[in-house]
């Protein structure tokens, strides 16, 4: 029937927008994540990597 | 609290003819419809009320940023938050300053614009009795916006976006206490009245929020 | 009810790396819970029957009223979170309301969007000004105007408070709009009076709403946990950054 395009379309946007806020939520976090982790790791190498960057 | 008053009526009428500008936009806006639905005199005075409102509301938010912005750029402001005065109060007698000097002169130039619309004689008094009485809450409505805009560094079109859904229902009953003087089934002193209730009430909440985000945009 | 979860926790959370903690345990089962409670709503809401009136289109009920649920919940924890900011001057209510809001757009859109497609078949449009419509769209644009305020300022508290004058006054104003386009409407049009909600409830459309409204109540939690926690990390990825140009310039 023609109602099953409006059915079909209207889960069809509820799945799509739920779909994209789940997909940004959770990239957003892993940005994040990765980003801090870098930090971390950024920070720590500073300190370790001083001496070798001197040395070049 | 009256020199404050006098002062910022001052500036508001000296500064770059601000009143001016503001009824002038009021007239474009207005003038600028017919173009649009096309010179039709009938459909022009059917639609008249909301046409007059719309340019009000529209002229309203141009002048807004200037009501804190002015004073933040020359620093008095902070004059203003460090004063013993309730900052409430301060924010409402500035409201209404800047009512006086941008809204009053809106509702003062109505009539003329009801005339171009081709809307009778009552409706053009019903028009203006609404403006009167409720672009005073569309200016604490926006005191409000500006107060928040102030934090900012470009927020003149933000604060209209921000005010105009909460400018929403005084813009509902403005148009329908217009229509309802003219058409007769429909009663004009319940809508009237509402729209009194709620210019006192944002009289009320609007200086309130204004002081607040002023307190907070600047610590 | 679950708006007072929601207080509890959030005062409960005084501090962001307990909140983080307990985030990170909450989480897989909030999800897990969520995502269950979906297979069986949709289940549900696909094997029962249609309403003789309304035919198969019954079934976007199932996805417009929890969103519809969903849009005024999240304004009202938003202006909850604001209540938290300005009094007790919380740290996790400024980050709460931040990450609210793009849900509560989203959830909005959904609810405007599938109402949209069920009053073409219904009413034979996509959009009529009636009052629930229209002051759901209001509510809409407050959402995005709220988004783009947070955009617009650089420092993350002051915005978080100035927003929260925002909310809470567009709070006040929400009952107000409903209730003015409510009136303004049936000044208009007297005669056409369009009930949303649909029929009155049957046992048959109860079940699977319910479950649809209670997962997403619990899908709208889940998502605000997570974008709560990454705007905490978001924050801290800052203030490391500075500290890091600090050290530097120290060291230069």
């Amino acid at each position: 029937m023609n109602h099953t395009f409006y059915i079909a379309m209207s889960y069809g946007i509820t799945a799509v927008t739920v779909l994209c806020l789940i997909a940004w939520t959770w990239l957003d976090g892993r940005a994040r994540r990765r980003e801090l982790a870098g930090l971390e790791a950024s920070g720590i190498r500073r300190r370790s990597a001083k001496p070798t960057e001197v040395s070049q | 609290m009256i020199a404050l008053l006098l002062r910022d009526l001052k500036l508001s009428v000296r500064a770059g003819g601000g009143a001016l500008i503001g009824v002038l936009f009021f007239m474009t806006v207005v003038a600028v419809i017919p173009f649009g639905v096309g010179p039709d005199l009938n459909l022009l005075s059917r639609i008249g009320p909301a046409i007059v409102w719309i340019g009000a509301l529209l002229s309203a938010l141009l002048g807004l940023d200037r009501l804190f912005q002015t004073d933040r750029d020359d620093g008095s402001l902070d004059l203003l938050l460090m004063q013993e005065h309730p900052l409430v109060l301060t924010v409402f007698v500035k409201c209404v300053a800047h009512w006086l000097g941008n809204g009053l002169p809106l509702v003062i130039a109505s009539p003329l614009l009801g005339l171009f619309m081709n809307m009778s004689e009552v409706a053009i008094g019903a028009t203006m009795l609404t403006l009167l009485v409720g672009t005073p809450a569309l200016t604490f409505i926006g005191a409000v916006g500006a107060a928040v805009a102030v934090a900012l560094p470009r927020g003149g079109l933000l604060v209209s976006i921000l005010v105009l859904p909460l400018a929403i229902p005084v813009l509902i009953f403005g148009v329908s206490v217009s229509y309802a003087a003219v058409e007769d089934p429909a009663p004009f002193m319940p809508p009237f009245l509402i729209l009194l209730a709620i210019t006192m009430f944002f009289a009320v909440l609007g200086p309130l929020g204004a002081a607040l985000a002023l307190r907070s945009a600047s610590d | 009810m679950s708006d007072s979860i929601a207080i509890t926790k959030i005062s409960e959370l005084a501090n962001p790396t307990r909140f983080l903690a307990l985030a990170g345990r909450v989480l897989p089962w909030l999800a897990g819970v969520t995502a269950a409670l979906f297979m069986i709503g949709l289940y549900l809401s696909f094997t029962t029957e249609g309403d003789y009136q309304q035919g198969a289109t019954v079934r976007i009920m199932y996805i417009h009223v929890p969103a519809a649920w969903l849009s005024m919940m999240c304004y009202t924890v938003m202006a909850l979170s604001a209540i938290g900011t300005l009094v007790w001057r919380h740290p996790l209510a400024d980050v709460s309301h931040k990450a609210a809001a793009p849900l509560g757009a989203a959830f909005t859109f959904v609810a405007l969007a599938t109402g949209s497609l069920w009053g073409k078949p219904m009413w034979g449009t996509w959009w009529v000004w009636d009052a629930r419509l229209t002051s759901v769209f209001v509510l809409f644009l407050m959402y995005l105007g709220l988004i783009a305020l947070n955009r617009a300022m650089d420092d993350p508290s002051k915005a978080a408070r100035v927003s929260a004058v925002l909310i809470l006054v567009g709070f006040v104003n929400i009952p107000i709009i409903k209730f003015s386009v409510d009136w303004w409407n049936t000044l208009h049009q007297p005669a056409s009076v369009i009930r949303m909600g649909g029929p009155t409830l049957d046992k048959e459309f109860l079940w699977p709403l319910l479950i649809m409204a209670l997962a997403f109540t619990l899908l709208f939690f889940t998502l605000h946990i997570i974008a709560i926690r990454n705007e905490i990390w978001r924050r801290r990825v800052a203030a490391q950054r500075r500290l890091a140009a600090r050290l530097a310039s120290r060291e230069a």
